[in-house]
């Protein structure tokens, strides 16, 4: 290892000593120079190159968006879904914190430290997508209340550093600063709590983004309910997500995952998954009408398709208790329910609005550079996590 | 510990409440009223023949300092939108933004708008059906249709804008952009149930363009390029109040009817006789998301003519505003509820812990 303390000097190289001494985490055999690490950070450089590409050109050179498709894959799928991803953290961190639920304190860090990259992933991209990203924070000096962007905005910024403070223990304790950690013990419930109604919040306001569109997004999606749908549907996405997460870790970091959690995290993906599948049933048949999603063709087929692949096979599958104990099915229904929630939002975001746009003669699909800097964005938050758990102490009380 | 933790979670809870009380105070609602003093227009496309002289000076008439269509130097605007303080605009631009509307030959010597975009801010489209022969009918005829922003009442555009850059002259009810504040999210043209506005896609810097009725103009007495340049009478300026009258007074009339159409403003001098043609439809703008400050009249429903049909009547900002308005009880609820929780689930283990103890 290199020792940091002959270059720069005795302070700050003993620190950088103390976060890249992975002795803890040597029994999980991260290694970094693989092939997929190579790979992702390639693709972390092509989105770089993307994005600088982006700022001095403009969006126009770059993304396939126009004036009738002003939001795409960008908005669509690393802000919403980035996001919905990350609703794990805030259920985790909740039961451990402020329930008390200790069955659950091993996945804890994990599961914030996921959601914080996710939320780093929508942010990031978000940066890229706005016109002018040099002045992106403006909102945060110029409050307009009845934006439910504006509102996205500071629940983004706020969100972010909730989370970064959550995590930020693990760092601490490389660096042995016992104060700073006592101080953020004494703090943590109460940051947790603000966690807790940040994502509340911020999970439903992306859908309140569209309330607004009864006439541009399609009656498939469209219903005044949709903040309380994409909250539903994120949090049964965030346990997805955890799980998906720690049997990942599990099987490609020796470490073993413990059955109880992963069985308590299938009870909740069953749970949210019933309760989206009634609203989704309920507003489908009071709003268009059940003749609707065969009559709309393309549309009424992503529909379908989205809540075959998100609700109701994993439901299916979550039915029978013993396959809640079965990691293996528990992560065939993870990576389901993700992929169905994701296509929720490409749903919402790009195809439903497809009628509208259509219908004056225009059309969209993501420019090569979109799909490059989406590529790299989801890299950046794989290597990331993966850094993390290699330099960081991320699985704390677990069995290996 | 115990004491310091209950006196941190009474923090907690009381700054909770504090946010929750201070919140719903702010009187932010949209208005969904008419201001008094608005303006507008009204646009008879019965009257109009396609000759595009509003959309010509649209163009020149806004690309001076403080109109729609102007632009700064990069530098300018990047610095202004980093200091957040518009500065004076004093340098004319070298040309108007012209379209060659992919047109060869077309060197941006002249304008060949195809659409509204983030260089055209108002354009004259036409309506053909069949032989085209007959004006103003919808089989076998042909129609002209003005596309520009229409001026909300409640415009979704402005309730949307996170940094508040677009904005509603409490005055004269004019919808208008202030470069400067914006990020460029374009949360604004999603909103729009009229799609009206428009991006700069070229630009590094860019900018939302939309028909800001020439406010820049009022200050000279003048008004509206469009109903000045207007030779036929089919754009005037005027009063929402007194337009609304106007149109509403049109509607009602019977075709053939000689009627005195008065010529760029509502209160001109200068008319012209002509008969009343047949009115389709309705008088648009009345009620259309919540109604506008630009009506439109024409002989063609409006529906055929391209215009959405599902639009509702209702103001749309109020479709946000009742999700907005609980956000205050959630970040209560949370701290009362959660700190409730908390209390109940760790005073369990401690009794345990002590429990654990004394056995």
């Amino acid at each position: 290892m290199i020792d940091f303390t002959r270059y720069v000097g005795p302070k700050m190289g003993g620190a950088f000593n103390k976060l890249l001494d992975d002795k803890h985490s040597e029994h999980l055999g991260i290694k970094l120079d693989t092939p997929f690490t190579r790979v992702l950070v390639l693709l972390i450089l092509g989105a770089a190159c993307v994005g600088g590409y982006r700022i001095i050109f403009g969006l126009g050179a770059s993304t396939n968006m126009n004036d009738y498709w002003p939001w795409g894959l960008w908005i669509a799928f690393d802000v919403l879904g980035g996001v919905a991803m990350a609703a794990g953290a805030f259920m985790i961190a909740g039961a451990v914190y402020i329930l008390n639920m200790k069955k659950f304190k091993c996945i804890a860090r994990a599961s914030i430290l996921n959601a914080f990259f996710g939320y780093l992933l929508a942010a990031i991209s978000i940066t890229f997508d706005v016109g002018r990203s040099a002045v992106i924070w403006h909102p945060l000096i110029m409050w307009q209340i009845n934006s439910v962007m504006f509102i996205v905005a500071l629940h983004l910024v706020c969100y972010l550093t909730t989370l970064a403070t959550e995590s930020s223990p693990m760092v601490f304790e490389k660096l042995g600063w016992h104060r700073t950690l006592k101080f953020l013990h004494r703090i943590m419930v109460g940051a947790v709590m603000f966690g807790v109604a940040l994502s509340l919040l911020h999970q439903s306001s992306l859908g309140a983004n569209y309330l607004i569109l009864p006439s541009k997004l399609s009656p498939l999606w469209y219903n005044k309910h949709i903040p309380y749908m994409f909250l539903v549907s994120a949090l049964m996405m965030g346990f997805s997500m955890v799980s998906f997460e720690t049997i990942l870790t599990s099987k490609v970091f020796n470490h073993k995952a413990s059955k109880a959690v992963i069985e308590g995290l299938a009870k909740g993906i069953l749970c949210f998954g019933c309760l989206y599948f009634v609203m989704k049933t309920v507003t489908i048949i009071s709003g268009p009408g059940l003749g609707a999603l065969f009559n709309n063709g393309f549309l009424g087929f992503m529909w379908l398709l989205e809540m075959a692949v998100g609700v109701v096979i994993p439901i299916l599958l979550l039915a029978k208790r013993a396959n809640r104990k079965d990691i293996d099915t528990v992560f065939v229904v993870s990576i389901l329910v993700i992929l169905g929630v994701l296509l929720n939002r490409l749903n919402v975001g790009v195809f439903g609005v497809s009628d509208y746009a259509n219908r004056v003669g225009s059309d969209y699909f993501p420019s090569i550079m979109e799909f490059i800097l989406t590529a790299g964005m989801i890299a950046f938050a794989i290597l990331g996590f993966k850094l993390c758990a290699k330099y960081l102490n991320l699985f704390p009380e677990t069995e290996h | 510990m115990t004491i310091s933790r209950r006196g941190f979670l009474k923090g907690v809870t009381g700054s909770a409440v504090a946010l929750a009380a201070g919140v719903p105070s702010v009187e932010a609602k949209m208005s969904t009223v008419l201001p008094p003093e608005a303006v507008g227009l009204l646009y008879d496309a019965t009257l109009c023949v396609g000759c595009k002289s509003c959309m010509v000076n649209c163009k020149t008439k806004n690309s001076v300092p403080g109109g729609a269509l102007y632009k700064e130097d990069l530098v300018t605007g990047v610095v202004d939108a980093l200091i957040c303080k518009k500065s004076e605009q004093t340098e004319p631009m070298a040309a108007p933004p012209y379209e060659t509307g992919s047109i060869k030959g077309n060197e941006g010597i002249w304008d060949a708008s195809q659409d509204l975009s983030g260089k055209t801010l108002n354009i004259i489209k036409a309506y053909r059906n069949g032989t085209g022969e007959k004006k103003d009918s919808p089989t076998n005829g042909h129609a002209f249709f003005k596309q520009q922003c229409l001026h909300c009442i409640s415009p979704a555009c402005v309730s949307v804008c996170p940094p508040g850059a677009l904005l509603k002259d409490p005055k004269t009810g004019v919808v208008y952009y202030d470069a400067y504040r914006c990020i460029g999210c374009r949360y604004c043209q999603l909103a729009c149930p009229f799609n009206i506005p428009r991006y700069e896609w070229d630009s590094a810097w860019p900018e939302v363009r939309k028909c800001q009725l020439c406010r820049h103009r009022y200050k000279d007495g003048k008004y509206a390029a469009c109903a000045e340049y207007c030779p036929t009478g089919a754009t005037i300026f005027g009063k929402v109040t007194d337009l609304r009258e106007e149109a509403k007074k049109r509607f009602a009339m019977k075709p053939g009817a000689i009627y005195d159409f008065p010529i760029q403003t509502f209160n001109s001098r200068e008319t012209t006789s002509r008969p009343v043609a047949a009115y389709a439809d309705k008088v648009y703008g009345l009620t259309e998301a919540g109604g506008t400050q630009n009506l439109m009249l024409s002989g063609v429903s409006f529906e055929l003519l391209g215009f959405s049909k599902n639009i509702p009547d209702g103001a749309l900002p109020d479709l946000t505003w009742a999700y907005i308005a609980k956000i205050p009880w959630v970040f209560l609820g949370v701290a009362i509820g959660g700190t409730t929780l908390y209390a109940i689930t760790h005073r369990k283990s401690s009794d345990s812990k002590e429990k654990g103890g004394h056995q």
